[in-house]
């Protein structure tokens, strides 16, 4: 059976998360296995793609229970580009990590727990079921909670206090919204909920359920006004560990709201759309105008993880399909951008020894080409063209004229703006303007001792993402066309239930 | 039995929401077992009680007769369960840890990842 192979994303991560763990004493095989380990998911994760587009949704039926009975693995075109991404980040994660994690981390398990991290979150992209879907969630969850306090400094622990208790409270919201489901509808599985839910008699308890769930996944995704952790504890860890949780965690969040608001959840949409609408455009806002406020470059990148994630929601609530590419498209973009710039900000802390604006300055001169990786990443989270952000906001934007919402409309592309100011000060204070030491090229101590392969290894995953970022924003069409078949699978719920359920 | 546990899964909900608003860590690790706790009686109640009807094929049967309880809901609470307590025992040793390094159990106090430099 050639369908088995969609479990190998979640599968293997376990694999070499357990095979690490029996030579748990020496780093040097730790780093070599998670290396060759993210680079089988990544081309595992390309031959899943390929098939999924030859040949439409694949599901699994765990153990040969069927479905609706027991758990579905469910491969749709959106499930498969999330995996795919999640594999590109954990590759390059695992480079950058060889380069800038220091020994004392890798000693405590630091490999075995990014690989147990991906197997959480593909695991969440791929279930077909509700209840498994919170299980991955804990398994990520626990994960990114050890790698963030991963280290014991007091600012870890600061921030992982915040993120450990809302995303416990989510965790109790999600469960509790599951199980009100369950009492609703009688099932979990996401085919078999989406048939069912329309030919449900309590429309309105079905209505506090859904609000139920965008709240425990709203959380997760840092949507206003639930977003207070993320600025608090994303910038504690070391750069990797951040750039990882940048890209991949928020996003997962947002995978599930457009799965369960476009699948499943479309029976109210006057009321569930528009709160979702609110919701997204307070949380472009706050999250751009936060980031002005800020003065650290990793503070200012997690303040605009929460505006970016606005036009994802915002795409997910103008809920047109092409809206809802544009969404999926945006999600790809980001994943790939943030981590960049993470991974830009770690070199640049490694380099200077901070990540306080005031403090640097003068790269630019020394480093140019680092001036430019910067700049790529940067100019495309702004939106500025040929970069793919431009595309991803262009998307959005159209799809929000076609619904004629223009108020929403003039705050997305204001929030554009000002995320263009933000970078704009990034690039003047870290690169630009001369180092307030003086106009020497002023390094830190520790910078000097870092052998010239350990450097070739950072800057090859920043070289590598920047290059995507240029592909995506230059090839679009192909990126475009399969987020718009995404959308369609999502939006037209009948091809996703008879894949899973198996009729006719 | 439905009107009791509801009225408990109530407390448990009105409880945990005080404690996870307190300053103290401890109260906070409380307020979120609580809350665990009232999602675990609120699948099990919802999921229908039914007293005495194991979910068994009886011997020379071919299928279940009605009424038989829902084994699904408790499957559920018991994954629940055993995650809520990994996720509780870590919390709490978090928290420890926490205390230790910072040097206070006021959360008002641990602001420092917030602050404007």
């Amino acid at each position: 059976m050639i369908n088995q192979i969609i479990i190998l994303p979640i599968i293997l991560p376990l694999i070499f998360a357990v095979t690490m763990l029996f030579f748990w004493r020496s780093v040097a095989v730790h780093r070599y296995i998670n290396l060759f380990g993210t680079l089988v998911s990544l081309v595992v994760s390309i031959i899943i793609l390929v098939q999924v587009i030859s040949e439409g949704i694949i599901s699994l039926q765990v153990g040969s229970w069927q479905a609706p009975f027991g758990i579905s693995i469910v491969a749709d075109l959106l499930s498969t580009v999330m995996v795919v991404i999640t594999a590109v980040i954990g590759f390059a994660t695992a480079l950058y990590s060889i380069g800038t994690i220091d020994p004392d981390r890798e000693k405590y398990l630091y490999y075995p727990l990014l690989q147990f991290l991906l197997m959480g979150i593909n695991g969440a992209f791929l279930t077909g079921d509700i209840f498994n879907l919170y299980v991955w969630f804990e398994v990520m969850l626990i994960s990114s909670f050890v790698l963030l306090v991963l280290g014991g400094t007091r600012g870890q622990f600061e921030g992982a206090i915040k993120y450990v208790t809302l995303n416990l409270l989510s965790s109790a919201i999600f469960l509790a919204a599951v199980g009100i489901l369950y009492g609703v509808a009688g099932t979990l599985n996401m085919a078999d909920l989406a048939r069912r839910i329309p030919f449900v008699e309590q429309k309105e308890l079905l209505t506090v359920v859904s609000v139920l769930f965008m709240i425990a996944f709203g959380v997760k995704a840092a949507i206003f006004p639930l977003f207070f952790w993320l600025p608090a504890s994303y910038h504690t860890p070391p750069v990797a560990v951040s750039a990882i949780f940048a890209g991949l965690l928020t996003k997962v969040g947002v995978y599930a709201l457009i799965r369960f608001f476009t699948t499943i959840f479309v029976h109210d949409i006057g009321f569930t759309h528009n709160l979702l609408l609110i919701s997204a455009v307070l949380t472009m806002l706050t999250g751009v105008l936060g980031a002005a406020a800020q003065s650290d470059f990793r503070k200012i990148l997690s303040f605009h993880i929460i505006s970016q994630i606005g036009y994802m929601i915002l795409g997910l609530a103008l809920f047109s399909p092409l809206a809802i590419a544009g969404a999926i498209f945006y999600i790809i973009h980001h994943i790939i951008v943030k981590t960049n710039l993470f991974f830009v900000s770690g070199v640049v802390d490694k380099m200077k020894g901070s990540f306080d604006l005031n403090k640097l300055g003068g790269v630019y001169k020394f480093y140019p080409l680092l001036g430019l990786l910067f700049l790529i990443p940067a100019l495309s989270l702004a939106g500025i063209p040929p970069l793919s952000g431009f595309w991803a906001k262009f998307v959005v934007i159209k799809a929000g004229l076609e619904v004629q919402e223009y108020f929403v409309i003039g705050i997305a592309l204001l929030v554009g703006l000002l995320t263009l100011f933000s970078m704009t000060k990034i690039w003047n204070e870290v690169f630009w303007k001369d180092d307030p030491r003086g106009y020497e090229n002023h390094l830190d101590e520790s910078y000097k001792q870092i052998t010239s392969t350990k450097k070739y290894l950072v800057i090859a995953p920043i070289v590598f993402l920047a290059l995507i970022t240029i592909i995506i924003g230059f090839y679009a069409e192909p990126f475009f066309k399969y987020a718009n078949d995404a959308a369609e699978q999502l939006i037209n719920s009948s091809v996703y239930i008879n894949s899973v359920l198996g009729m006719r | 039995m439905n009107f009791l546990l509801a009225i408990i899964i109530g407390i448990l909900y009105g409880a945990g929401t005080y404690m996870i608003l307190r300053r103290s860590l401890v109260k906070v690790i409380l307020g979120l077992i609580f809350l665990g706790h009232a999602a675990n009686l609120l699948i099990f109640t919802i999921g229908r009680l039914t007293k005495g009807a194991p979910a068994f094929i009886p011997q020379g049967a071919e299928t279940l007769a009605e009424p038989y309880a829902d084994p699904l809901p408790q499957a559920l609470i018991l994954t629940a369960i055993v995650i809520g307590f990994g996720v509780q025992a870590f919390a709490i040793v978090l928290f420890k840890r926490t205390y230790q390094t910072v040097g206070t159990d006021d959360l008002d106090k641990m602001k420092s990842t917030d602050e404007l430099k």
